[in-house]
């Protein structure tokens, strides 16, 4: 076995030092300076310059004036106990998750009751299953365009605009799949939002 | 299920063929040691290596030099990569301030990257440096790949050779396989992966506002690099918590596909490698082939499983298919397809939580893990599984016509077919062995997070993982714990080493065997007789072994999920 160990060493230090710390570092370089923007994270900013966020991450939308993301099931360490965690949708910083089976209780009675909160905003329509299922990382930042319209009513009951401008608005932001077959048809749900704060609207009609 | 679902699935069969013969002819190019358009850049480096490392590069290794070269070079890559994690805290590139990792987690990780397991107890972005993440983590991926397909190529050369007391170098198969295959691949692809979206950056977690106010930390890192050698070595190891499900690791269907393409890719191509060195390349055909009957049907069933949707979340009205833990940009083909190629191929990279499928969408990436990952498989690791198989196939059609089994010109006898049972057998002592003892002990018990077939299914799915050299989860399990981070391990080590070394003694004793010209009594083993003849072993031997505990996991909750019941934890 000794006559294996000149060997093992200057091979393991060789091929570490290429593979583990060149290739990532000259990528890194390389990335930076053909893709800057994807290469920092696809990161968003206002006029003003301030980070809003990442156009591949989703984030928490909870108000009606917004349209909301599919339900995420990340965490954060329990401020209080350091050994548990509490829910914190869309924390970019733990990616995971709900996890739970198809035969639990609690995944069934999770989608009752979002599909009842979700049935009150808008009755008319079935309601999109994105809207009620987790998603793997928790960061989905798409919905499917159905999930989109869905929520017209209630963004446009919150804000006082009208559903056609807000219909048209959301169509506008759908992204087909690539070439027609690859990937699914899908809407940005921060696009969609900033789109929409930054859009002028007519309000809606007075009844 | 739709129309556009199922041609993404034939888009990704026809690039992964359309692959194979370039790829195979430049792979066999680099380990025949034959010029490469690459060399005038890469042999000076290869060169200056050698000659540090004191080597002859045409001094070549009997089994057992080779096997013990293997080892020894694993055991310091363990003891490196256990280091650099519990040392990461006072290392620099740390600019999350994460602290040393516990002794049980680092053990659990170096043993799950050394194998080429990859199986994620660690957090990613809450447990690792950058550091841990490249100098760490990357480097054992290429070093765990190259070794696999050193292994392979070391017993394509037992087949291929006659009358040789040798089987190739180690070290010369692990350098040019990291030099001038795994290396080049993953600058190209790296740079495609950060065109679609995935950072790769030394700065800190952004700190973002969010529309509606609110603070969230975006974690960011070295990230392309690591997911172009995971995905490409078949090791998986996330640089996220989420894998492949994260939208900095995977941001687009494109990256999903080429990512997909990119699992199967090598091992696909190592099919081509072998039938080039034993001079025909039907031989190789027809292996791919039956990995390719295999593969289909097992895509079949999950994406039919998952299209189909979840009965007792279908009775609330909800349409079109299980979207739970999976992500919209990927939809469920994109899914299915990805779960199942990552479990044919030893990856264990997730694009969706493998715990939220249907009880049948989970059962066949648990059943291609127990097949022993020998379609496609990992890189190397799948070729040679395969070819255990091929031993014993060509031994049972042996004892049908009642002659001397034959495999490409070479007597198969006793100590083959021992070996191959070994290598066959060690799988099964350690899935079902680990996971009859976590289902016993508290410690076991305490780790699943759903109640009844499913938390079995956990317990089994995890065991399954890392003994096959997986490390994809039914991440509801709590791995992260003492029990499961030492039993985890132990399973990967046995899992990787107790099916490498048989495979070695088979190399090594076929490359001493002379040739028999074929004769017409001699089978035909580039033929679909013999394809649906492997098929059969491989699933009946599967099948005995492992139908009675998916009986008690995935096909019971499949019954029970279809009467409407479900299945409380203790505690809810």
């Amino acid at each position: 076995m000794l006559r294996h160990l000149r060997p093992t060493l200057v091979l393991l230090t060789g091929l570490t030092l290429v593979t583990g710390l060149a290739y990532p570092l000259a990528m890194t370089g390389l990335a930076g300076a053909l893709f800057p923007a994807q290469a920092e994270g696809s990161l968003v900013r206002n006029a003003d310059g301030t980070l809003v966020g990442s156009a591949l991450i989703g984030q928490s939308f909870t108000s009606p004036r917004y349209f909301h993301g599919r339900p995420s099931a990340t965490v954060a360490p329990d401020p209080a106990d350091s050994t548990k965690t509490v829910p914190a949708p869309y924390n970019a910083a733990n990616s995971g998750g709900a996890n739970l089976g198809p035969t639990n209780p609690a995944l069934i009675d999770r989608v009752k009751a979002d599909l009842a909160t979700l049935k009150a905003d808008n009755p008319a329509d079935p309601v999109p299953q994105d809207l009620v299922t987790t998603s793997g990382s928790g960061l989905d930042p798409d919905v499917s365009p159905e999930a989109a319209l869905f929520q017209v009513p209630r963004v446009a009951k919150a804000r006082g605009l009208s559903e056609d401008a807000l219909r048209a608005l959301v169509a506008g932001q759908i992204r087909e799949p690539s070439l027609g077959i690859v990937g699914e048809r899908r809407v940005n749900v921060l696009a969609l939002n900033r789109a929409l704060d930054l859009a002028p609207m007519p309000a809606q009609q007075a009844r | 299920m739709t129309l556009a679902g199922w041609i993404q699935i034939a888009l990704f069969c026809a690039i992964v063929l359309a692959l194979v013969k370039p790829l195979g002819l430049y792979m066999t190019r680099v380990f025949t040691g034959a010029p490469t358009p690459l060399s005038p850049v890469l042999r000076p480096i290869e060169r200056g290596l050698y000659r540090l490392a004191g080597l002859d590069e045409a001094h070549e290794q009997h089994w057992l030099a080779y096997a013990g070269a293997m080892l020894v070079f694993h055991a310091a890559g363990f003891v490196l990569l256990y280091g650099i994690l519990r040392l990461q805290g006072f290392l620099p590139l740390n600019p999350a301030d994460q602290g040393a990792v516990a002794p049980d987690l680092a053990f659990n990780t170096a043993a799950s990257f050394v194998t080429n397991t990859n199986w994620q107890n660690y957090g990613g972005e809450s447990t690792l440096s950058y550091l841990s993440q490249m100098l760490g983590l990357t480097h054992q991926n290429f070093l765990s790949a190259a070794t696999g397909i050193a292994l392979a190529v070391a017993l394509i050369r037992g087949f291929a050779r006659a009358s040789a007391r040798t089987v190739g170098s180690f070290w010369v198969d692990l350098t040019r396989c990291t030099l001038y295959v795994l290396l080049p691949l993953c600058i190209v692809y790296t740079l495609f992966l950060v065109w679609q979206g995935v950072p790769q950056t030394l700065g800190p977690y952004a700190e973002a506002t969010t529309l509606e106010g609110a603070k969230q930390t975006i974690a960011l890192g070295p990230v392309a690099s690591q997911v172009a050698i995971k995905m490409l070595g078949t090791n998986g190891g996330g640089f996220f918590n989420a894998n492949a499900a994260h939208p900095f690791e995977n941001p687009t269907a494109w990256s999903n596909l080429i990512q997909m393409v990119s699992i199967f890719a090598l091992g696909a191509a190592l099919t081509n490698v072998f039938g080039r060195m034993v001079g025909d390349e039907r031989q190789g055909w027809a292996i791919l082939a039956a990995m390719g009957v295999l593969f289909l049907a097992g895509t079949i069933i999950t994406y039919g499983a998952e299209g189909a949707g979840n009965p007792l979340l279908n009775a609330l009205g909800l349409q079109g298919g299980n979207l739970e833990g999976k992500e919209l940009r990927f939809g469920i083909p994109g899914s299915a397809l990805f779960a199942v190629v990552t479990t044919a191929a030893s990856c264990g990279a997730v694009n969706a939580m493998h715990d939220a499928f249907t009880a049948i969408g989970g059962l066949i990436p648990l059943v291609n893990m127990q097949l022993g990952e020998i379609i496609v498989g990992g890189v190397g690791a799948g070729l040679y599984g395969m070819l255990v198989f091929v031993v014993v196939a060509i031994f049972v059609a042996g004892l049908m016509v009642g002659r001397t089994p034959e495999y490409l010109g070479k007597k198969i006898e006793a100590r083959e077919v021992k070996m191959a049972m070994l290598a066959i057998l060690c799988l099964p002592l350690m899935m079902l062995g680990l996971t009859a003892l976590a289902t016993v002990l508290p410690a076991g018990l305490a780790g699943p997070a759903n109640a009844g077939p499913h938390g079995f299914t956990e317990i089994l799915y995890a065991f399954t993982s890392a003994a096959a050299n997986n490390g994809s989860t039914f991440a509801g399990l709590t791995g992260n714990t003492p029990f499961y981070n030492l039993t985890l391990g132990a399973g990967m080590l046995v899992g990787r080493f107790f099916v490498i070394i048989p495979a070695l003694a088979i190399a090594g004793s076929l490359a001493a065997k002379k040739t028999v010209p074929a004769s017409a009594g001699t089978f035909p083993t580039d033929g679909g007789l013999f394809v649906g003849l492997l098929v059969g072993v491989i699933l009946i031997v599967g099948g005995l072994t492992f139908f009675p505990s998916l009986a008690l996991g995935p096909i019971v909750e499949h019954l029970a999920a279809g009467a409407g019941q479900t299945f409380a934890a203790a505690g809810n």
